[in-house]
């Protein structure tokens, strides 16, 4: 199958995605493709119902995470916004994650999930507010380059998050 | 009496043919066998009625094997010769246990654990088999036929080793295994089909030695898994124990033969089920060397004893929720499941922490069983307009070795089934030719600290200066949760490529070895078996893609119909000799014809559920 993600769900290439039909798509196109439906069938049914199920929940996936969603749309026009050679970030969102990274450590230190909680809230705002802009970039100005610096903090406040989970569950065990 | 009708040869029978299918809860302490009959599920039970069948096997001295409470009996007389628990060694090596608490004799073996038995030395594989033999058994005689295959329950935390001992176990049975099926998925189903519920639920199964909580989102049919988590080494076992360690150190024993120590588990489990609805029990009994143990225990005593055992079970529920984004006002119910979730104490954690009443309305020693069957019906084909699926998630995360020990994870877990990742890597010396993959499962960041699953080598990789190779490491795991690993190094396309078993599984050449050991008819009747099912797959795919040319043929191009209607023609010669291999080897070459086809109807059908028909208007 040659059609990117957004032609798999029946959606416009857009970084805002009507997120009912998005839901609602993913069910139809498991429910058709789904190794469930061909445990009676044939290798061959069986082998393309493993494929394309796979290729509708890598696609679920990337289009749900809006970090990843943005780094897809970017991809489609050429853009790779996270590569070995390509890490520029401006200076004040490089001195912002150093402050969240030593908030994490401190709260690590501190054995606190409340404060770890608090910090993870904080950083979602700021995620939020990037989210916004993205729409603004991608959907309506097409300006891709600042698209992609903004794409690229989305990505850092991912991996942040991500820490901040796994710091709260090495503390909950 | 009715005349049995017989279909010609190489044509399926009758598409509205109830096709019998059942789902099997292969418990820690008991399982069950269900299946559907007119629409509604049912557990099916022995000549005598009883339904849960004990999972405990006994090796007798006479060369029987019993299984269930016929076995149950010999625990205490003869417990080097009857196994209960097995499900805790499935795909566990003997470091995995603790021996010193069990009774058995465990054999010296790398890989997985093996008990010797009067017997013989038997692995766990072997000893579920039997449990399963039983419930074939059980439900071939119910349902008056042989089954076309089953839905297995295993524990939503199985990692890969564990699940893939339990669909071995099945096979050694004889079952053609049409799914394994989580636990709490299982009692999702048929909770939510009997409630009709819609919403975010919550299932906390606690079975006898397994712990799992699973969210799942369920609307119009669709039951997605949002995440899972669990202890798969924690169930009402170890409340047993509990009360077992409080016996020994109130009545001050010293250690004890493996009769006491049966016997005071056995004393401890009634003890446990007793105060579920009751204040304080007795606890009396004689041990071997004429000792007289008479102790009371409270519910009150048995609540702290075991308070810790149910905090133990509050931080997977944590871990699930933070995995799938949710807080506890986002739950719209909690359904228990497992029969250790009858305790009260665990009630009423439960309905503290997620600040509402859990939901106990089905019998949950049942539904399991319940909702196996339920998905076994619609796998098999008795319902082609039922909206029923499952999407259902990878319980712990897969992962390479990479150097200096620590584990890169190719597969999070969660990541909704089934599943495909790449992951490039590269090599650490000049000239290098020669590569070790190392798989895992688990969370932890040291491999040491993960599950290994296999080791497998990819060779001939063109020498290359470090760095410059390509190796790209696939990882696919199937909707039984079943992982497959394939490596190439994409440069010069050396290919590796493993089913993952090695470490702790049985090889298929073992399975095949176990399963014709167990026939014990002359040879000439098992080639008749062999070709007769090699024609009958022949038929089965035969009228499959000749209702798939009828259905879609305008698909694909004049050229490619013909050419899938000669391999037609060629089996259905080769159909008519005696020669099993070549008609297996006719359904191969039919299947192989027919890939890009299967995989151009599948695009067709997605395009067309998008566009808003329903399945059975266009045809499948």
């Amino acid at each position: 199958m040659t059609q990117n993600y957004f032609e798999l769900f029946g959606l416009p290439p857009s970084f805002s995605i009507e997120l009912a039909t998005f839901e609602t798509n993913f069910r139809k196109i498991q429910s058709a493709s789904h190794p469930d439906r061909f445990v009676t069938g044939t290798a061959a049914e069986k082998l393309s119902a493993m494929q394309l199920a796979t290729l509708a929940n890598e696609a679920y996936q990337t289009l749900k995470s809006p970090a990843n969603r943005a780094k897809y749309l970017l991809e489609l026009q050429g853009i790779t916004a996270i590569s070995e050679t390509n890490t520029a970030m401006p200076t004040d969102f490089l001195m912002q994650q150093m402050e969240w990274r030593e908030a994490l450590e401190d709260a690590k230190a501190a054995k606190d999930i409340f404060a770890l909680e608090q910090l993870y809230a904080e950083i979602q705002l700021d995620g939020k507010s990037l989210q916004a802009n993205l729409i603004d970039l991608l959907d309506i100005k097409k300006d891709y380059s600042t698209a992609t610096d903004a794409t690229r903090k989305l990505i850092f406040i991912d991996k942040v998050c991500a820490d901040i989970n796994k710091a709260i569950e090495h503390l909950d065990n | 009496m009715a005349l049995l009708q017989i279909s010609e040869p190489g044509m399926s029978a009758a598409p509205h043919q109830h096709k019998l299918a059942v789902g099997i809860d292969l418990g820690t302490t008991n399982s069950l066998v269900a299946t559907v009959r007119s629409g509604l599920s049912h557990v099916l039970g022995d000549e005598h009625g009883h339904t849960l069948l004990p999972s405990v096997v006994h090796y007798a001295e006479n060369g029987m094997i019993v299984v269930g409470t016929e076995a149950q009996k010999k625990q205490n007389s003869d417990p080097h010769n009857t196994i209960v628990s097995v499900k805790r060694f499935m795909g566990r090596g003997i470091k995995d246990i603790d021996a010193t608490q069990l009774p058995y004799h465990f054999a010296e073996q790398a890989g997985m654990l093996q008990i010797e038995t009067r017997a013989g030395i038997k692995s766990p594989v072997e000893v579920s088999a039997e449990i399963l033999k039983v419930l074939k058994a059980r439900a071939e005689q119910a349902l008056g036929g042989e089954l076309i295959g089953a839905v297995i329950t295993v524990p939503a935390y199985f990692d890969d080793a564990q699940r893939q001992s339990t669909k071995d176990a099945a096979r050694l049975a004889g079952l053609n295994v049409l799914r394994l099926l989580n636990e709490p998925t299982a009692a999702a189903v048929a909770y939510g089909l009997d409630n009709a519920s819609e919403g975010v639920y919550v299932i906390y199964d606690l079975g006898g030695g397994t712990f799992d909580v699973s969210i799942l989102k369920l609307s119009k049919g669709v039951f997605e898994v949002l995440a899972t988590n669990g202890d798969s080494a924690l169930g009402g076992d170890d409340f047993d124990h509990r009360i077992y360690c409080w016996i020994l150190e109130t009545a001050k024993l010293s250690p004890r033969n493996a009769h006491d120590t049966r016997l005071l588990m056995s004393k401890s489990r009634e003890a446990k089920e007793w105060l579920t609805a009751h204040a304080e029990t007795q606890i009396s009994c004689l041990m071997s060397d004429g000792e007289f143990v008479n102790l009371t225990i409270s519910c009150e005593q048995f609540t702290a004893l075991t308070a810790n055992l149910v905090q133990k079970t509050l931080s997977p529920i944590r871990k699930a929720m933070r995995d799938a984004g949710l807080t506890i006002e986002n739950i719209d119910g909690v359904v228990m499941v497992g029969g250790a979730t009858r305790m009260p104490q665990i009630q009423q954690v439960v309905a503290e922490y997620f600040k509402q009443t859990p939901l106990t309305n089905l019998d949950p020693d049942k539904v399991v069983a319940l909702g196996a069957a339920i998905q076994a019906n619609v796998l098999a084909g008795n319902k082609s307009d039922d909206e029923l699926l499952l999407l259902d998630v990878i319980p712990l995360s897969l992962g390479l070795e990479t150097f200096g020990g620590l584990a890169e994870k190719v597969i999070h877990r969660n990541s909704t089934l089934p599943v495909a990742r790449a992951q490039e890597f590269t090599t650490y010396k000049d000239g290098q030719t020669a590569m070790s993959i190392h798989v895992v499962q688990g969370e932890r960041e040291l491999v040491t600290d993960c599950r290994s699953l296999a080791r497998f080598e990819l060779r001939g990789i063109p020498p290359m200066v470090a760095g410059a190779a390509r190796i790209r490491v696939t990882f696919t795991v199937d909707a039984d949760g079943l992982l497959s690993v394939s490596a190439r190094e994409t440069s010069s396309n050396a290919e590796a490529h493993i089913a993952v078993k090695p470490s702790y599984g049985l090889s298929e050449d073992e399975i095949t070895n176990m399963l014709k050991s167990s026939f014990n008819s002359a040879e000439a009747d098992k080639s008749a078996r062999m070709l007769t099912e090699a024609r009958v797959s022949a038929g089965a795919i035969i009228s499959a893609v000749n209702a798939a040319l009828e259905a879609d043929s305008a698909l694909i191009s004049k050229d490619q119909a013909s050419a899938i209607q000669a391999e037609i023609q060629r089996l259905i010669a080769i159909s008519a000799t005696d020669d099993t291999d070549a008609i297996h080897a006719g359904v191969e070459a039919l299947n192989h014809a027919t890939e890009e086809f299967a995989a151009v109807r599948m695009n067709a059908s997605v395009s067309r559920a998008l566009a808003g028909k329903a399945l059975d208007e266009i045809k499948l």
